[in-house]
């Protein structure tokens, strides 16, 4: 087990092409860290150069403390998880999972190579496979056997490389709870990638969100999500993604298509003598007004709105509102859909509201808006104008505190 | 529903019809040639397909009668020249196509040119220069002098197949062997190599039955029982007499040398199969 740090790595490929441009990142001993972001925003790039798959054009890398740049793969002793597997076929499971010790000669006596596959597979319940070949496998058991013949050699890291994504939803959401166990369970320092927003955001101490080889944001899932660095990631993270409503601050009050929303004196003060700023509202932060008390109704900011169509899902309940969008901050929402690789360009707010609630499409609503909640944007750069770094850094403090008794406890259950 | 059945049936008589042929165009003339074999002298102007008396005669002379000086070293010459340079394109040619399939370098394409260009060239056109040049630095009428033009015969086809081989096999366990701990060579020797084993075989045949087969060059490129192949050999048979034609212990000899090769393709049949790589990558 190590630590891994990585000091303004740049890749650039053959053609100059910047694939990963000046990433800096500290993942702690034993920290699960999560490479999250659009297709070919250079996540694999990044996990290979860890790896020692791909050559590093600049920075430096260090594991352990130890700078590795020039080391070969084997010598930096980590395990990979490839998105297709890579099982060897012609080797049965027990093989595949024994592979990485038999290749150290005179390491690893025929008993403890015995032993540490058995332990691997009972641990993965891979105990009845162990005589067949991969190809008879399923999906599944291909994708435990890789796990398993990452994990028999002590190695300093894990890596994976979207490992869950050729699964299906099932299995995907079983192996999910299986590897943050197992994760958990081992302590052990791993790198993820995934452009899953679930897997991101239940696995990870620490997502890392790429855009274009550019690191924009890394923190907890809970200070990501509350406390977005820019308009990219606040729109990459959360599903539903969070609405984009243009408008201007006067006062206290933000002059939307939508009509006037109070906002607080933080806000607004972010937010004043600017020609023109998008406020950042996740579909949650909206209620229907008739299910709230006057209390709750008093904390937030009412407008009322034509509905458009709703969606009932069980749990919850989408209502969708069409909004007229301002020609301002068009060519801003048409770079951010294509940067989060969105097919469609939405001027249309998604409102989750109780599943209770009885709106239907084309009904008038009164809604409600936490306005605490709303963050604002420059559209021309991009930034969180509202961002409060201490809160952040409070929530990202507090995940690293759930980690450190998270490894207590699986200390203590090893002993 | 039962249209389509009697269709199918139709169509299943069409092709056994149009194999048989096929069979029978292709093996008649190996047929004839078992049968004369077995023939005595006396029988080979008859007409008759089949001999009347059946005979070792011919196989005898072949291995201990006044044909043996010339066959069996021909024999031994095959063997050994023929393995020799299967085994000499196979290796070489599984490394170059290894490096072909896995690696950019400049002159990539001009390698798997010129070995086309090189395979294009008529035998015949080279045999003659070749065999000044094998007289004046003394590989004339030696294992390497022949060695070497059947390397060039071996090892294009060889690179071919092969790279075409290595394309197919998934570039990540490669990786994923290095991953495990692996040196370069520890992954190509024991994740690619075993998914290779079955191109491998297959190219190796090949080779073996191109370099087997050889005639111009075994018959232009030796003068003696040194290095003469047996295709070579059969040329210089002679009969009892002047006016015997030795048909028979030709026959008997093509047999012989036949053998092999159906030895070769039945053993390694079962190495042949394709369909290895499956389940390496997801299904
Ligand atoms: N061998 C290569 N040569 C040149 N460019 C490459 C090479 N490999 C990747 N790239 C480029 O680098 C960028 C990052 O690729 P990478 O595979 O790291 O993306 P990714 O984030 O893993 O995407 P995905 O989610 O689709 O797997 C892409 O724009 C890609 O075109
Ligand atoms: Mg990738």
């Amino acid at each position: 087990m190590a630590s891994i740090t990585l000091q303004n790595i740049v890749k650039e490929y053959g053609d100059g092409f910047p694939a990963v441009n000046d990433v800096s990142l500290d993942i702690d001993d034993g920290e699960f860290v999560i490479l999250v972001g659009p297709s070919g925003c250079g996540k694999s790039t990044l996990l290979r150069m860890i790896v020692g798959l791909e050559d590093i054009t600049s920075g430096d890398l260090l594991i352990g403390g130890q700078r590795v740049n020039d080391l070969a793969p084997r010598d930096r002793n980590l395990a990979m998880v490839f998105q297709n597997y890579a099982l060897y076929p012609h080797l049965t499971v027990y093989e595949n999972i024994a592979f990485p010790m038999r290749l150290v000669k005179g390491a690893f006596g025929e008993d403890e190579i015995d032993r540490r596959v058995r332990r691997a597979s009972t641990m993965l319940e891979l105990d009845e496979h162990l005589d067949r070949k991969p190809g008879n496998l399923s999906g599944g058991q291909r994708q435990r056997v890789a796990m398993g013949r990452a994990i028999v050699r002590e190695a300093q890291a894990f890596l994976f490389d979207e490992p869950l994504s050729n699964l299906d939803a099932k299995l995907r959401g079983q192996m999910r709870a299986e590897i943050s166990r197992l994760q958990r369970q081992l302590n052990t320092t791993s790198v993820y990638v995934t452009h899953d927003q679930t897997e991101a955001m239940t696995l990870g101490d620490r997502v890392a969100v790429l855009k274009k080889g550019v690191l924009q944001q890394v923190a907890s899932p809970r200070e990501l999500y509350e406390q977005p660095a820019n308009l990219f990631v606040a729109g990459f993270i959360g599903a539903p993604s969070m609405n984009f409503v243009p408008g201007t601050v006067e006062g206290s009050v933000l002059k939307t298509p939508l009509g006037d929303v109070a906002l607080p004196a933080e806000a607004a003060s972010a937010g004043a003598g600017r020609d023109i700023v998008l406020a950042g509202i996740r579909p949650s932060f909206f209620e229907d007004a008739s299910t709230l008390s006057e209390v709750q109704l008093s904390k937030g900011s009412t407008f009322t709105a034509e509905l458009t169509h709703t969606e009932w899902l069980g749990n919850e309940q989408y209502v969708y509102v069409s909004y007229e969008n301002d020609p301002r901050v068009a060519e801003t929402m048409r770079t951010l859909a294509e940067e989060m690789d969105a097919d469609e360009l939405r001027t249309q707010l998604v409102i989750a509201v109780d599943a209770a609630s009885r709106l239907r499409g084309g009904d008038t609503a009164r809604l409600w808006i936490d306005t605490r909640r709303i963050h604002l944007f420059d559209p021309a750069t991009g930034e969180n104008l509202t961002r409060d770094a201490e809160a952040g850094a409070e929530l990202t403090r507090m995940a690293r505190e759930d980690r450190r008794r998270d490894a207590e406890r699986a200390a203590a259950g090893r002993t | 529903m039962a249209t389509g059945k009697r269709l199918s049936g139709r169509q299943r008589l069409g092709w056994t019809v149009l194999t048989l042929l096929v069979l029978g165009y292709a093996l008649f003339p190996v047929a004839s040639i078992l049968a004369t074999s077995f023939k005595t002298q006396a029988a080979l102007g008859q007409r008759a397909f089949l001999p009347t008396n059946w005979t070792w005669d011919n196989y005898a002379m072949l291995f201990t009668g006044d044909a043996r000086d010339l066959f069996l070293p021909a024999l031994r010459n095959s063997i050994g020249i023929t393995l020799i340079a299967t085994f000499i394109a196979v290796v070489l040619a599984t490394l170059c196509a290894y490096a072909i399939a896995r690696l950019d370098f400049p002159g990539k394409k001009v390698i798997l040119g010129s070995a086309l260009a090189v395979s294009i060239f008529p035998v015949i056109s080279v045999v003659t220069p070749l065999f000044n040049v094998w007289r004046g630095i003394g590989l004339y009428d030696t294992w390497p002098g022949l060695i070497i033009p059947y390397l060039s015969l071996t090892l294009p086809i060889s690179i071919w197949t092969l790279s075409a081989f290595f394309r197919q096999i998934p570039w990540e366990l490669e990786q994923a062997a290095l991953v495990d701990g692996a040196t370069q060579w520890q992954a190509f020797r024991r994740a690619i190599v075993p998914l290779a084993a079955p191109g491998v075989f297959t190219t190796a045949i090949l080779a073996f039955f191109i370099a087997w087969n050889d005639f111009v060059y075994g018959i232009s490129l030796t003068s003696t029982e040194a290095a003469r192949p047996v295709p070579a050999a059969l040329a210089f048979f002679t009969g009892a007499s002047q006016f015997q034609e030795p048909t028979g212990a030709i026959s008997a000899a093509a047999i012989v040398v036949t053998i092999p090769v159906v030895v070769l393709v039945l053993l390694f049949q079962r190495r042949i199969v394709s369909g290895l790589t499956q389940g390496a990558v997801k299904g």
